[in-house]
């Protein structure tokens, strides 16, 4: 009598391989991955631009949604992480924020349950756009010395710049770009794994054993609806730590002391 | 002929039982590292935050900050594991 026994996972490839739904074969094509993130652009623009338009002075719920997020931004990530100079990239930050945001949290939807954020394409392109942000952004502000300051940090015995030298120089051109990447993806994905393994368990347990047994599909349902509370805060959390890792990598380019 | 048929397919399982093996053990040491760190990053940044509440806001940011760092190393892990695996 199959418990829990003979239950096998599908195939990674099945769980975030999506077929295409249009234009298929094109360079183009359309599958849901595609599909919610042009849904989540839309939703963000619809958002923001319709809670911005008309600036009341006692706002109504969306406008102090719009103008909370505004805040949270500006007041906890841009002036206390890239410096008070730098309200010039509140919408760069916001925009990030935002968009990784409702990407993750597709992740938790009925019926929809998928975060785009889970395929490396969406992360790495986010990475690749802030690691040539702040590279572009040292050099324009500190000129050469901003690699030199990275590669050579004062205050260290020279002899030990031998050891030194190529960490932060891995560390500034490599590691950096990857693990913000590498975060997210991984976040994302881990989760929906997660979820997508307790799913069928239930589903296992429902239709696998007879009778009274099946009573043993509560155990999986019951750690389902817990890890998708969890998931909720991942998903917050990963917005908010690629921002603020973006953050903080813009004021190291910009001030040479922090 | 059949020996030889035989002993293709049991090297071949060996090696998917192997890559398992070498799978799981990639991610489990991974994951030991960044749970020490994590643990240190958080319990400092609670005793921090329990000193001084006032300053909570800066050190929750800072912490946050830690967490990714040292969480990073595990994610590679879990990269590797579906590199070794497949």
């Amino acid at each position: 009598m199959p418990l829990l026994g003979a239950f096998t996972f599908p195939p990674i490839d099945e769980l975030f391989r999506w077929k295409d739904i249009w234009f298929a074969g094109t360079p183009l094509a359309i599958n849901k991955t595609v599909l919610l993130v042009l849904i989540s652009s839309a939703l963000i623009c619809i958002l923001m631009i319709g809670g911005s338009r008309k600036k009341a002075l006692r706002p109504g719920p969306v406008q102090n949604v719009v103008e909370m997020t505004y805040e949270f931004i500006d007041n906890g990530i841009t002036k206390d992480v890239v410096g008070h100079d730098a309200t010039r990239y509140t919408p760069f930050l916001g925009t990030l924020f935002l968009f990784i945001l409702f990407l993750n949290i597709w992740e938790v939807i009925p019926a929809l349950q998928f975060p785009p954020t889970a395929r490396m394409g969406i992360p790495g392109f986010l990475a690749l756009m802030v690691y040539v942000l702040y590279l572009y952004t040292g050099f324009r502000y500190q000129g050469f010395k901003y690699l030199t300051g990275h590669l050579f940090p004062p205050g260290v015995p020279i002899a030990l710049y031998i050891l030194v030298t190529p960490i932060e120089f891995v560390q500034l051109f490599l590691v950096r770009p990857f693990s913000l990447a590498v975060r997210l993806l991984a976040n994302m994905m881990a989760g929906h794994i997660l979820l997508t393994a307790l799913a069928l368990l239930t589903a296992y347990a429902l239709t696998h054993n007879p009778g009274i047994l099946k009573v043993i599909a509560v155990g999986p349902f019951l750690l389902n609806v817990g890890v998708t509370g969890f998931e909720i805060l991942v998903a917050f959390l990963q917005a908010y730590i690629f921002t603020l890792l973006t953050a903080v990598y813009l004021g190291d380019a910009l001030h040479p002391e922090h | 002929m059949s020996t030889v048929l035989l002993a293709a397919q049991q090297a071949g399982e060996l090696k998917a039982g192997l890559q398992s093996i070498g799978a799981g053990i990639v991610y489990g040491a991974a994951a030991i590292g960044p749970g020490i760190g994590i643990g240190l990053v958080v319990g400092n940044a609670i005793q921090a935050m329990a000193r001084q509440p006032e300053m909570q806001g800066t050190i929750r940011t800072t912490m946050f900050l830690g967490i990714a760092f040292t969480e990073a190393l595990a994610l590679f892990g879990f990269v590797l594991f579906f590199l070794a695996k497949s």
